[in-house]
């Protein structure tokens, strides 16, 4: 839409500013790591963090959330509504790619109006990555290092300002009656340009192949040994989906309170991961193996997501191999399948040792 | 979409079930229990054969039950037939005539009984496998003139696990249903075959190419029937069955019911063998 320049002098009266009407999160430092948390001062974020635990998902699609609230009394549930109008600042660009996959999830075929509500009422505020968050992030590989649409604002880190990129209406109105925003001059985008110029070549390819092979090299992976492979590693504790940015199975549980006349009905992040996601009532178990839970979970990070929905089901922002006790990871497990794809000598050699 | 389809996306949520109430409740089985249920101001669920509705309870929570009625008696209510088997069938079946329960749906995608028309039909249902299947077996003899020959091959554990015993007995005195049954263990009341069902296969002639076969029942059963019935030449577009899985919440989200990159709460449960065959967790 259009592009601003701020002062970074202006962070606290913007902060206070957006608070007037709205919740405002962004990263804040926490014990040596970030996470996204309530910001009341300025003095509380850290624009320039390298990655935060869990993903600014959490404002989206919370780990737990009520749907309906009910008595025990036979009178119909309630819908819980609690969405309220918050700005989500400080977001990466990968955790903003993984938003979009999420926004067609929740809203195919049939709306999710939890979800829904929240986004609507959400204005993101994402930042540019001028140098890599951590070792396992691959974000330049995933095609998520930078992003063109889906923000609301879109800020860039020029040293004593911020360039805005102006994304939405919503995001222009955030702006309004701030002293000190101007209009971007040519000599403003020079400085934008030649940041981001600078920045590319900081960030590493951790693929060894084109990101547009991966869908067809899960295809023709299916069968590889190496899911029997990380499956033997794999402890099935959850944390590598608990930690992913386009995550999003649940649970739905019912829970009545102390006066047993009342209760709710709540929905909680689940994962593939774990022995009984695919259980039914008789017992069957339709994945009992680790081997084919983790093999379902890079088939949906690789393949099923963009079958369904056109995006891929990883942006890169290495979490789950951060956050694995066992280092499975999302590069290993690709270049390698890759390998044995491509190198099948060097691969069998590798078999053979493992 | 259904009326009951489009008051549910009218709704607040997807999630908010309406307020249902128990009209009528028969015993069918030693541990299944027939639910007839209505929805308010006498809407129709408006269900396809082989579709489910998501029913809860609340406190206790929320199940899939696949929709054992027919279009075709739907008549303003609609019945699920419930095995005891978990914590919210557990309670259901404490439930009495008059008690309200909640329901979401129908969901899923039934039988194309549409392509079935004209076909002779091959109903295999196992255990309770009868219960989603009784409700295209209905629609089938409601409109009996548009198909050929209907012939049930049904097999249960043991003789108290045949369900839907007084249907049984209209279906085996219809000269125009062949109806063969079986069960794994006799007792001393049990007088016809006893064997799994794959055993009556063999004593099943069919005309391949006008067949259309369905199949309900446990996981474990398929591989067998599936290969009875290739083995028949019955092609793989034309065998259909409906596969179980956690549809935990019913509209493509949860994630819990996928079988590989499809959801079966979305694009089953219905599918025929042809659309599943290449996927790996799917039998």
């Amino acid at each position: 839409m259009s592009f601003k320049v701020i002062p970074k002098t202006v962070l606290p009266d913007w902060i206070d500013q957006m608070r007037l009407s709205q919740r405002v999160v962004g990263p804040r430092p926490l014990h040596g790591q970030h996470v996204f948390g309530d910001v009341h001062t300025a003095a509380e974020i850290d624009l320039d963090y390298p990655t935060t635990v869990i993903p600014p998902k959490k404002y989206l699609f919370p780990q737990q959330e009520d749907l309906l609230t009910f008595r025990l009394d036979g009178s119909a549930p309630r819908v819980v509504q609690d969405a309220e109008p918050t700005v989500v600042l400080g977001l990466h660009t990968c955790d903003l790619h993984a938003l979009h996959l999420l926004d067609r999830v929740f809203a195919q075929t049939y709306i999710d109006q939890p979800y829904m509500a929240r986004r609507e009422k959400t204005t993101l505020v994402s930042i540019e990555c001028l140098r890599p968050c951590m070792s396992h992030s691959f974000c330049k590989s995933m095609g998520t290092l930078s992003v063109t649409d889906g923000f609301d604002l879109h800020l860039t880190d020029l040293g004593d300002d911020y360039g805005v990129d102006v994304g939405t209406d919503k995001g222009a109105a955030l702006l309004q009656g701030l002293s000190g925003v101007r209009d971007a001059t040519d000599d403003d985008q020079h400085r934008v340009n030649r940041v981001m110029t600078e920045k590319w070549p900081r960030f590493p390819l951790r693929l060894e192949f084109d990101v547009t092979e991966l869908p067809s090299l899960m295809s023709v992976s299916y069968d590889s040994k190496l899911w029997d492979e990380l499956g033997d590693r794999c402890l099935a504790c959850a944390m590598c989906t608990n930690v992913c940015p386009t995550c999003y199975c649940f649970n739905v549980a019912d829970e009545v309170d102390l006066t047993l006349s009342a209760g709710k009905r709540y929905r909680v992040w689940d994962s593939c991961q774990l022995d009984k996601f695919a259980t039914v009532a008789d017992g069957h178990n339709f994945r009992a193996k680790r081997a084919a839970r983790q093999r379902h979970r890079f088939l949906r990070k690789g393949k099923y997501q963009t079958d369904a929905f056109g995006l891929l089901g990883c942006v890169g922002c290495g979490r789950c191999a951060q956050a694995c006790l066992v280092d499975i990871t999302p590069v290993d497990t690709w270049n390698e399948l890759y390998r044995r794809r491509h190198r099948p000598a060097s691969g069998e050699s590798k078999e053979v040792a493992a | 979409m259904t009326q009951a389809l489009r008051e549910t996306l009218a709704e607040p949520s997807i999630y908010l079930p309406t307020t249902a109430t128990i009209a009528d409740i028969r015993a069918v089985g030693k541990r299944e229990k027939v639910f007839t249920i209505e929805l308010p101001r006498g809407v129709s669920l408006g269900n396809q054969p082989g579709q489910f509705v998501e029913v809860s309870i609340l406190g206790v929570g929320e199940a899939p039950i696949s929709i054992s009625s027919s279009p075709s008696r739907s008549n303003g209510s609609f019945e699920l037939c419930v095995r005891k088997a978990g914590d919210l069938t557990g309670v259901m079946h404490t439930l009495k005539v008059g008690d309200t329960l909640g329901i979401r749906g129908p969901f899923g995608r039934g039988f194309p009984i549409e392509r079935f028309r004209g076909k002779d039909m091959l109903f295999a249902p196992g255990g309770l496998g009868l219960a989603p299947l009784r409700s295209l077996i209905n629609q089938v003899l409601d409109e009996r003139g548009n198909f050929g020959r209907v012939i049930i091959a049904y097999g249960a554990r043991d003789p108290g696990e045949l369900l839907f015993k007084d249907e049984l007995e209209r279906w085996a005195q219809r000269s125009d249903v062949e109806l063969h049954l079986t069960v794994d263990r006799g007792d001393e009341s049990w007088t016809g075959p006893v064997g799994v069902i794959t055993t009556l296969f063999p004593k099943i002639e069919v005309h391949a190419r006008n067949t259309v076969a369905v199949t309900v029942g446990p996981p474990v059963m398929y591989r067998f029937v599936l290969m009875e019935l290739l083995g028949k030449g019955i092609s793989e577009g034309s065998i259909w069955l409906s596969l179980e899985r956690r549809m935990k919440c019913g509209v493509g989200k949860c994630g819990h019911c996928q079988i590989n990159h499809l959801y079966t709460c979305q694009s089953g449960p219905s599918f025929s063998y042809a659309e599943i065959k290449h996927l790996g967790e799917a039998l």
